[in-house]
């Protein structure tokens, strides 16, 4: 299982445009990326938050409801967020036009 | 001189002076002639002193009378007092002021005798003077008994004598007497308002401070939040926990129902909570996927949305959109060999990896794609041998049957996604000895175990039963070459076998497939006769490749070969209604799902055709390259049950998925007025229609 999840996570890393991933706990801690320092702890304090304020959206109006991912893009790239119930694993895109 | 004085009375006290001739003159209140009567003697002897201040007056001023008079008002009095009165509203004179003036006022303690106070003073007073008096009587009766007891000898009156001290032994007795009741008289009369405190004060302890000082709790700051969802989720939580306390109670082995995906998706709260990275499993595919999205974002939306507007000009002819490509490093030098659609999952499907060279045999790899991720497989499954076909349960979604090349059977189950298949057969449970070419799931046997059959070209069609985990076989059909019975001389007949290459059950006969052989016969069979065919169909000059009952219409069934035809049957005629030469070795043929005259078909030139039945009997409407490499040869093709898509195989281990353009999707055009009418029943019209046009042509020729 270890295995896989790496797999896929260096399967991410190396697709086309994507610029960094990150992992990131419930509390906005980042475990694992491969941006640098600044830059994770930016992305991961901001995200969480968001992130969280989206799931509390989403469940308000409907509590039987949960996020599954939330998408940000922007002029210059994509930002891809997927909540886990313990973790939020972050992705970073530059989707080529 | 005569002081002038005024009308107002002064207290000064006045010089003395000789009064003479002043009768009219009352004396002043606060003078008395005393004084002046005293002091008369000595002023005579002086002579009048002025004081300097005086008025100086004549004499005929001097004579002059002044009437005074005398009033009792008191001067000081107010005279002009005014009072509002509320009844009138304004302020009015008070007629009468008190005139009085007090000049000396003293309280004094003189009670008067008649109050209360009074009488009780003299009451009180009168019972002390009696006791005292009594007293006294009794000390002066004594001493009268004893000064009468001396002179009683003397005096003559003893009767008197007697008589005073029997009066006051009487008096005595009597005041004794009412002293007697009067005490306690007296001492009953307590005034209420007369008592007197009584206190009494007892030591104060010496108040003295203890304290105890103990560490502090410790504490943490807890903060949440109560929103709705979180309040649903605890609920939730209460329930799964309630009802896993039940499940333990019944002691049930937990039955896993879950398709293949979830299994992957959903971790179990028992599996390994030290590791954090596979807690992120379920979100990495997730972003795995939406990565792809972005990559192949043109790809998404053609899948979806594109439909060529070409075609409207094209008139009837349509094209194949490419859209994704799946291909694997490690299936790379692999053929496809198999294709199979997921029934549950629209999106999932399985390539089985082999080869159909029988120089070049190496090892077999079963893939299951999604069309979400088209970059990375699902499943991945290998195994030594190359896999030849493949099924997957209709029921069971997770539960794939293959066939290798080294005659085995095996199952592999999704949900438990190890390398090693579940279940597999061997030489000692039946396993053929050749080339397994096709399987099928057949429903579940009477004892709900799974069922399915393989047919090989050792020419035995077996019928396979999951029973308690093991792989049972039973031999169904031998096929057997007719007319090729050579007499040995033992006098056994040698029946030459059949190779059998494909086969399809029928829809709805449940007993009833077709098999097609090596030599290019297609046969008729029930799975409850063993030993006969019902039927045979000479099909094709070489090799069957594949065989498919049409989806909708009951009779009408496809075969395709490497003599480079597609033939389309009605079973019960024994020459063919439609055939189709595509200069090519046709790989594989398969019906459309949407309409039953539609079917494409693959060849080893790297082309796809597509046929509409009702649209053009005789030509393909659609006829296009569509291999990766020219030079690939496509060896499979299948259509996916709801979009409309193909996916086609190389044997280069490609798989391309292509989008039908309308023109290739086209529902039989309505009459105006007339309601679409759309089901399996039209379809099957529609292809009679066809039919009875050919069969008539047949029957007249």
């Amino acid at each position: 299982m270890i295995f896989l999840v790496e797999e896929t996570l260096k399967r991410i890393q190396s697709h086309k445009g994507v610029i960094g991933t990150m992992v990131v706990n419930a509390e906005g801690i980042p475990i694992r990326t491969t941006l640098d320092n600044s830059t994770t702890v930016q992305y991961a304090g901001l995200l969480h938050q968001l992130t969280m304020k989206a799931r509390s959206t989403v469940r308000d109006i409907d509590p039987q409801n949960d996020l599954t991912f939330l998408r940000i893009r922007s002029k210059k790239h994509e930002i891809m967020v997927a909540p886990d119930k313990e973790y939020l694993l972050i992705v970073i895109q530059n989707p080529c036009e | 001189m005569f002081p002038a004085s005024t009308k107002t009375p002064h207290k000064q006290p006045r010089k003395q002076s000789i009064s003479i001739g002043r009768g009219t003159r009352k004396k002043d209140e606060d003078s008395g002639t005393e004084v002046g009567e005293g002091t008369d003697e000595w002023a005579q002897s002086k002579a009048t002193v002025r004081p300097p201040d005086q008025l100086e007056l004549t004499d005929a001023e001097l004579k002059e009378e002044f009437t005074r008079i005398l009033t009792a008002n008191n001067p000081h009095a107010p005279q002009n007092i005014v009072r509002y009165s509320f009844k009138e509203g304004t302020y009015k004179l008070i007629g009468f002021v008190n005139q009085l003036a007090v000049h000396y006022t003293q309280v004094g303690n003189l009670i008067p005798k008649d109050s209360d106070e009074g009488r009780r003073q003299h009451y009180r007073d009168e019972l002390v003077a009696d006791s005292q008096e009594s007293a006294k009587v009794v000390i002066s009766e004594t001493e009268n008994l004893e000064e009468d007891e001396e002179p009683k000898e003397l005096e003559t009156e003893p009767g008197s004598q007697t008589d005073v001290p029997a009066a006051g032994e009487a008096e005595k007795v009597t005041e004794e007497e009412l002293m007697t009741p009067k005490q306690p008289k007296e001492q009953k009369l307590t005034n209420q308002f007369n008592f007197s405190e009584r206190a009494s004060q007892t030591f104060n302890n010496p108040l003295r401070d203890r304290e105890c000082q103990m560490e502090p709790p410790p504490r943490t700051n807890f903060s949440a939040t109560a929103n709705q969802w979180e309040i649903y989720d605890a609920y939730v939580e209460e329930l799964e926990k309630q009802e896993k306390t039940k499940e333990k109670e019944k002691a049930k082995t937990p039955v896993a129902k879950k398709t293949g995906k979830m299994a992957m998706r959903k971790l179990t709260s028992l599996e390994s909570q030290t590791d954090d990275i596979t807690k992120v499993s379920q979100a990495a595919k997730i972003v795995e996927r939406m990565v792809n999205q972005n990559t192949y974002d043109d790809v998404a939306q053609d899948f979806k949305y594109y439909e060529d507007a070409a075609d409207e000009y094209r008139d009837q002819e349509g094209t194949l959109l490419p859209l994704w490509k799946f291909q694997n490093d490690q299936a790379k030098h692999l053929s496809v060999t198999a294709l199979c659609w997921n029934p549950k999952y629209r999106d999932l499907f399985a390539v089985g990896y082999g080869s159909y060279d029988f120089m070049k045999q190496s090892r077999g790899m079963l893939l299951l794609y999604s069309m979400k991720n088209p970059s990375f497989p699902e499943y991945m499954f290998s195994s030594d041998s190359g896999i030849m076909c493949l099924d997957i349960h209709v029921d069971h979604p997770y539960l794939v049957a293959v066939g290798h090349y080294d005659g085995n059977v095996a199952i592999y189950n999704l949900k438990k996604p190890h390398s090693q298949p579940s279940f597999r057969s061997s030489a000692k449970s039946g396993k053929h000895t050749d080339p397994v070419w096709q399987v099928k799931w057949q429903k579940d046997d009477m004892d709900q175990n799974l069922n399915f059959f393989s047919v090989s070209s050792d020419g035995r069609i077996v019928s396979w039963t999951l029973v308690k985990s093991e792989l049972v076989h039973i031999d169904v059909i031998k096929l057997k070459v007719e007319g090729s019975t050579t007499e040995v001389p033992e006098g056994l007949q040698l029946h030459t076998v059949g190779c059998g290459t494909a086969f399809d059950f029928h829809k709805e006969i449940d007993y009833l497939f077709l098999v097609g052989t090596e030599e290019g016969k297609i046969y008729k069979c029930s799975k409850s006769y063993s030993s006969q065919f019902l039927d045979t169909y000479d099909a094709h000059n070489m090799a069957v490749d594949a065989v498919s009952w049409n989806p909708y219409h009951t009779k009408v069934f496809m075969s395709c070969s490497s003599d480079w035809t597609v033939k389309i049957w009605d079973h019960t005629i024994k020459t063919p209604m439609f055939i189709y030469d595509l200069n090519s070795a046709v790989g594989d043929v398969a019906w459309a799902p949407y309409s039953s005259t539609v079917f494409a078909a693959v060849t080893t030139d790297g082309k796809a055709h597509v046929f509409d039945l009702a649209i053009n009997k005789y030509e393909a409407i659609c006829n296009q390259p569509v291999a990766a490499k020219k030079k690939n040869k496509i060896t499979h093709v299948q259509f996916n049950p709801i979009h409309p898509i193909i996916i086609v195989g190389d044997d280069r281990g490609h798989i391309i998925c292509l989008k039908l353009s309308p023109n290739l999707r086209k529902m039989p055009k309505e009459k105006k007025g007339q309601e679409v009418q759309k089901g399996p029943a039209v379809e099957i019209a529609k292809l009679d229609k066809l039919l009875n046009l050919v069969r008539e042509v047949k029957t007249k020729t």
